[in-house]
């Protein structure tokens, strides 16, 4: 039986899996202490819960449990990694590297510095959407005091060349952070090996609850932050504010599960999208953005040429899906993801994210594949556009009337 | 965004969607809009001898409130003279179909749209 709308934006945020919540709930009701309390029990356990997960979440991405600190999410903790580590170094330079297509909690906190004095440069990509190394090594100078690089892309899923990129930093002698929210349980994390300093974590992508993350901060070679928030001293001092334990615990079950099922999950969810990639490219005039190779399994985005964006999102209401364009109440912005990789406005506005994950099922799939037949192909018998690449005119030789 | 009933329907079931031949008598072509801007309508209206436009077409590529316009437009100009379709108003179009203020531009398009056509059928038919 199949739940309308059928769920394909995990991307977005994953519903908490029912064995994570109920290891959360205990720790809401009955073992409500706090953490920080160190004269009762109550505190006892709730801080016990605490680095139980901490050892979790740091199991997961070859981490010590020392380097783990809680934040409220992923934004938080791209916010206390850059702003901490540049306002830390600054004494050594104040040029900081990001890439166009990161996500805007990195962007804007980046614009943050420039506002507060710091130098910027965000790279372009390459159509695939990866970065080029030698373009990385071009633009470091000698006051480079941090480069930031997601691990994966929010929008299209590529998965950017961290080992590499942390050892040119390593040698330089760069702090490098990565924003790793949306590669948990997705791709091999192991910080043992990999040169990262700082890594952003969220527990909503992953099958755990909203409200929690993590930022892993590296001893050895020690890395230092200033904070960002201030208060009773938490987590070493690097970001106050009490703990919330039944969130912690979900964020570690929900990142032991990934571990453990990791392999076999990705395994599945890169059939289902394997199906899903023959069953829409099938469509003529459709265009996958961004690697097909370096990606993560669970991510499909596609454009669909002559069709208008906000009109698909409207026919295919059965699904829930992410659109290129972020079709906000005043005006439908390309996403700036999709023209750093040189799309055009109107393929960026007719794009598609399909994002799977541990719920979506074959037949979800396949209903997928002849919505979108369907309805693309409707659209297009109303699609001046697509009359004219039928007729083989040139619609880039057209003098169109801007408006 | 919440779109009116009459947007919806317009959407679900389009009217006149098509083309004419182009060299049938009395067609003129009005395409306003550009692909980036993210709307493109084609309005074709077919004028009879007697100046009265006898039958409509359109295709768009846009949003539903877009499709929803020229839909509208291409009942509202049938039958009329082209002096009378020149009539029809943005504010009309949008009234009709309770169209939110960001979704303005979709009835200046149409009635763009309408001008257009009329336009391409002087040419023809005074040059």
């Amino acid at each position: 039986m199949l739940k309308f709308p059928i769920y394909l934006d995990y991307s977005a945020t994953t519903p908490v899996d029912p064995r994570v919540a109920a290891k959360m709930i205990p720790w809401l009701t009955e073992h409500f202490g706090n953490p920080a309390s160190r004269s009762h029990a109550y505190g006892w356990e709730a801080e016990q819960a605490v680095e139980e997960a901490r050892e979790q979440v740091a199991a997961l991405v070859g981490a010590d449990a020392k380097e783990i600190i809680w934040t409220s999410g992923a934004t938080e903790s791209n916010n206390l990694a850059i702003k901490g580590a540049a306002h830390f170094y600054q004494g050594k330079g104040k040029h900081v590297i990001t890439v166009k297509t990161e996500h805007k909690a990195v962007l804007d906190t980046v614009r943050e510095l420039e506002r507060e004095g710091f130098e910027a440069t965000y790279l372009d990509v390459q159509e695939n959407g990866l970065i080029d190394l030698d373009v990385l090594k071009a633009a470091i100078r000698p006051d480079t005091i941090l480069v930031t690089v997601m691990f994966v892309n929010n929008e299209i899923g590529v998965v950017q060349p961290i080992a590499e990129i942390g050892e040119i930093c390593r040698e330089q002698g760069i702090i490098f952070h990565v924003d790793a929210a949306q590669a948990t349980g997705k791709v091999d994390i192991d910080l043992g090996k990999l040169k990262v300093d700082l890594m952003s974590f969220s527990a909503h992508k992953t099958y755990g609850p909203k409200g929690i993350g993590a930022l892993y901060v590296r001893r050895k070679p020690r890395v230092r932050l200033e904070a960002q928030m201030h208060g009773g001293g938490h987590e070493r001092g690097m970001r106050s504010g009490t703990l919330a334990t039944h969130q912690i615990v979900g964020m570690g079950e929900a990142f032991r599960l990934a571990r453990e099922e990791m392999a076999s999950e990705n395994a599945r969810l890169l059939g289902l999208r394997d199906r899903l990639l023959n069953g829409l490219t099938g469509i003529e005039a459709t265009y996958v953005n961004g690697d097909l190779e370096q990606r993560v399994p669970h991510n499909l985005n596609i454009s669909f040429a002559y069709v208008e964006g906000e009109s698909l999102i409207m026919a295919i209401k059965d699904i829930a899906v992410s659109s290129g364009s972020a079709c906000t109440s005043a005006s439908l912005e390309p996403s700036y993801v999709l023209r750093a990789l040189g799309r055009n406005d109107e393929l960026a506005h007719s794009s598609i994210r399909f994002s799977i994950g541990r719920f979506t099922t074959e037949e979800e799939i396949d209903f997928t594949i002849g919505l979108l037949n369907e309805k693309i192909g409707k659209l297009r018998e109303l699609s001046p556009l697509w009359e004219m690449y039928k007729d083989g005119v040139d619609l880039d030789a057209v003098q169109w009337a801007a408006h | 965004m919440a779109y009116s009933d009459k947007v919806l329907d317009h959407y679900e079931n389009p009217r006149n969607v098509g083309s004419f031949g182009k060299d049938e008598e009395g067609v003129a072509t009005g395409m306003v809009g550009a692909p980036a801007c993210g709307d493109v309508m084609k309005l074709q209206i077919k004028v009879g001898k007697d100046g009265v436009i006898e039958d409509a077409k359109f295709k768009t590529y846009g949003c539903g409130s877009a499709i929803a316009s020229s839909s509208l437009v291409t009942e509202w100009v049938k039958g009329k003279t082209i002096d009378q379709a020149l009539d029809i108003k943005n504010t009309q179009i949008a009234e009709e179909l309770a169209l939110p203020p960001v979704k303005i531009h979709c009835s200046i398009l149409a009635e763009d749209a309408i001008k257009a056509a009329v336009a391409d059928y002087r040419k023809k038919h005074q040059a």
